[in-house]
């Protein structure tokens, strides 16, 4: 399929400086039409810019940027009709009910009175926002506002979508409610770059990931590639009879598999685990436990998580992690 | 990596392409005209300058400077002075308020989608000085319903009544681009208001809108002479009261044209600047 290989944002050599500080400092990336790419980093790195430079609001001092096919400096009026911009603070009129913001964008955006009119039903309907389609902005929930921000994103159906830390501040269940609307905007053929500190949500929306720290990319590649990268998969083994755990750990350290660093019976888990490198040695390892006899109830593999992949590759904590290490620190103190 | 080549980019847009006709400009104003009387009807309270001041300013200064001005029992004659005069300030004001308007805005997440639109910049200023001189015109309502209540009376014809409204929009919506300059470069809304009234005072205060500057001092008689806000209360004065408006209305809509002409691009510029 060509569509596969074509860059929907390109982003080469792009540079942003504040005075002294380089928010972006040479940053390189490429999100292929109709993927997430999740951008990666903690509080700081240039995630803001690089979304604010993609979408015309500010000017890069070095570099290029092609969205859509349109250059961002060159072409920053046309550019402006093919994306869609959910920044970290609700960019809806907090005064306005959620259906006279849409109605506005979609005027702004050239619909026609009865055009505009259907399609802001049509998003608050999708969103969930029908009911409080009159009540102003201002009286929504926190989730709320960023569904009606999302759906103001929509309404010109975006061939590109910035999505600046679309979950910030919101509780879980919200959260999950945002995914979920990133998921089917994908699914209707938008291509996406999401910023987020959250390695779940990068994890859970993004095909693609760009790390970056202090303005410059540290890692990009797939998702499970970087995990891999970082570190092994664990093979997790729950046991028809857990009382079988003990012979199983034995059997499988003993059974000399090439590479292969032993196991592990967690047994108030009633859980066996075996660090892996490789499919063949998940083969392995399940084929010997089958032919030794033990029934096996349950298997999964785990990767490790992106917090230990940014520590990996950076040295450092990610912001997040530190806070809830402090947390963690406080509670035992 | 894909083959999309990238060109060495020049640093300006190209002149021309994908520009905002005339006609999606004039819609785009349209629904951000719509916006901004939105927020007045969900906020009511953002007309009390427009409905209030007109009044409260009436009656102080009639029954309180009145009498002193034009002799006791004399207030009537200066409900035809005055009443002129406080449409010059109505409309400063007036304008005073798009610069707080336009400060809060931008605190917003709002003017990043705006500005991430394809609508021309300027729209979302032009549609802000649209929804001021509507304001404008409710306050001068307001202040001729009073000043017809304590009085005043149209010796010229509704005509020239409409023209004394017209110039005092004009240069009203003139000062407006001083204070969306203001309000793009100050970083709060009190620090643009507090500017604001640091120039509102003396300028309204040092002009004939009050009293006649013939008992000033001359060093602050030859300001008032220049002080805009004299012409255009003057040219106001004499076409309700007749008299001589040549002059004063040529000088404020030189003012006007002026102060637009100097302040509206760099507000624009500004604003397309600020991030």
């Amino acid at each position: 399929m060509t569509r596969i290989d074509k860059n929907a944002v390109e982003v080469r050599g792009l540079v942003k400086h504040y005075g002294e500080t380089k928010a972006l400092d040479g940053v390189d990336l490429d999100v292929r039409e109709g993927t997430v790419l999740g951008v990666l980093g903690p509080n700081g790195a240039g995630k803001t810019t690089l979304v604010r430079c993609l979408s015309t609001l500010v000017s890069p001092d070095a570099g290029h940027a092609v969205v859509a096919g349109y250059d961002v400096l060159r072409q920053p009026r046309q550019l402006r009709r093919v994306i869609g911009l959910t920044g970290q603070y609700a960019s809806v009129d907090e005064k306005l009910s959620g259906w006279e913001n849409l109605y506005m964008i979609g005027r702004l955006l050239d619909l026609s009175r009865k055009d505009a009119r259907l399609r802001a039903d049509e998003m608050l309907e999708r969103f969930s926002l029908t009911e409080a389609a009159k009540r102003p902005a201002m009286q929504y929930s926190g989730g709320m506002r960023r569904r009606l921000d999302l759906a103001a994103s929509m309404i010109g159906s975006p061939a590109v979508l910035f999505l600046d830390e679309p979950t910030t501040g919101l509780d879980p269940r919200t959260r999950n409610e945002v995914w979920d609307e990133v998921r089917r905007m994908v699914a209707d053929g938008a291509t996406v770059l999401l910023t987020t500190q959250y390695m779940e949500e990068a994890e859970q929306l993004a095909s693609e990931l760009t790390v970056i720290d202090r303005g410059r990319v540290i890692a990009n590649g797939r998702v499970d590639e970087l995990k891999a990268k970082v570190g092994g998969r664990t093979l997790q083994i729950r046991p028809s009879d857990p009382a079988q755990l003990p012979a199983m750990a034995a059997a499988v350290a003993d059974a000399g598999l090439d590479g292969l660093a032993g196991a592990q019976a967690v047994l108030d888990e009633g859980l066996l685990y075996v660090p892996i490198l490789s499919d063949e040695q998940l083969t392995a390892v399940v084929g010997l436990l089958g032919v030794r006899g033990f029934g096996i109830a349950h298997i999964g593999t785990h990767l490790p998580s992106l917090d230990e992949v940014f520590l990996a590759i950076t040295g450092e904590k990610t912001l997040s992690s530190e806070i809830s290490d402090t947390i963690a620190e406080e509670v035992a103190a | 990596m894909s083959a999309v080549t990238i060109t060495a980019a020049p640093a300006k847009a190209l002149p021309g392409e994908g520009r905002i006709g005339l006609r999606a400009n004039v819609r785009h104003i349209g629904a951000l005209v719509r916006r901004n009387a939105l927020q007045i009807k969900q906020d009511p309270e953002s007309m009390f300058d427009a409905v209030l001041m007109p009044i409260v300013f009436t009656l102080l200064f009639v029954y309180v400077f009145g009498g002193a001005i034009s002799g006791k029992g004399n207030q009537q004659a200066y409900v035809n002075y005055v009443i002129p005069g406080l449409m010059a300030m109505m409309g400063m004001n007036i304008a005073m308020a798009v610069g707080t308007g336009v400060n809060d805005d931008f605190k917003k997440g709002v003017m990043d989608r705006f500005r991430s639109m394809p609508i021309a910049r300027s729209s979302v200023l032009i549609a802000k000085i649209v929804v001021e001189i509507g304001r404008m015109l409710v306050a001068t309502a307001v202040l001729l319903g009073m000043g017809f209540l304590l009085g005043l009376q149209i010796h010229t014809s509704v005509l020239e009544l409409a023209a004394a409204i017209g110039l005092s929009v004009v240069f009203g919506a003139s000062l407006m681009w001083i204070f969306i300059l203001l309000g793009l470069t100050m970083k709060t809304a009190q620090a643009v208001q507090g500017v604001a009234m640091l120039v509102l005072m003396p300028l309204q205060f040092g002009s004939s809108i009050f009293a006649p500057p013939t008992t000033m001092p001359g060093w602050l008689q030859s300001f008032t002479d220049y002080n805009p806000l004299s012409n255009l209360a003057d040219a106001a004065r004499n076409l309700i009261n007749g008299g001589p408006v040549a002059d004063s209305v040529w000088m404020t809509l030189g003012w006007a044209a002026v102060i637009t002409a100097v302040t509206a691009p760099l507000a624009v510029a500004k604003f397309r600047k600020k991030t």
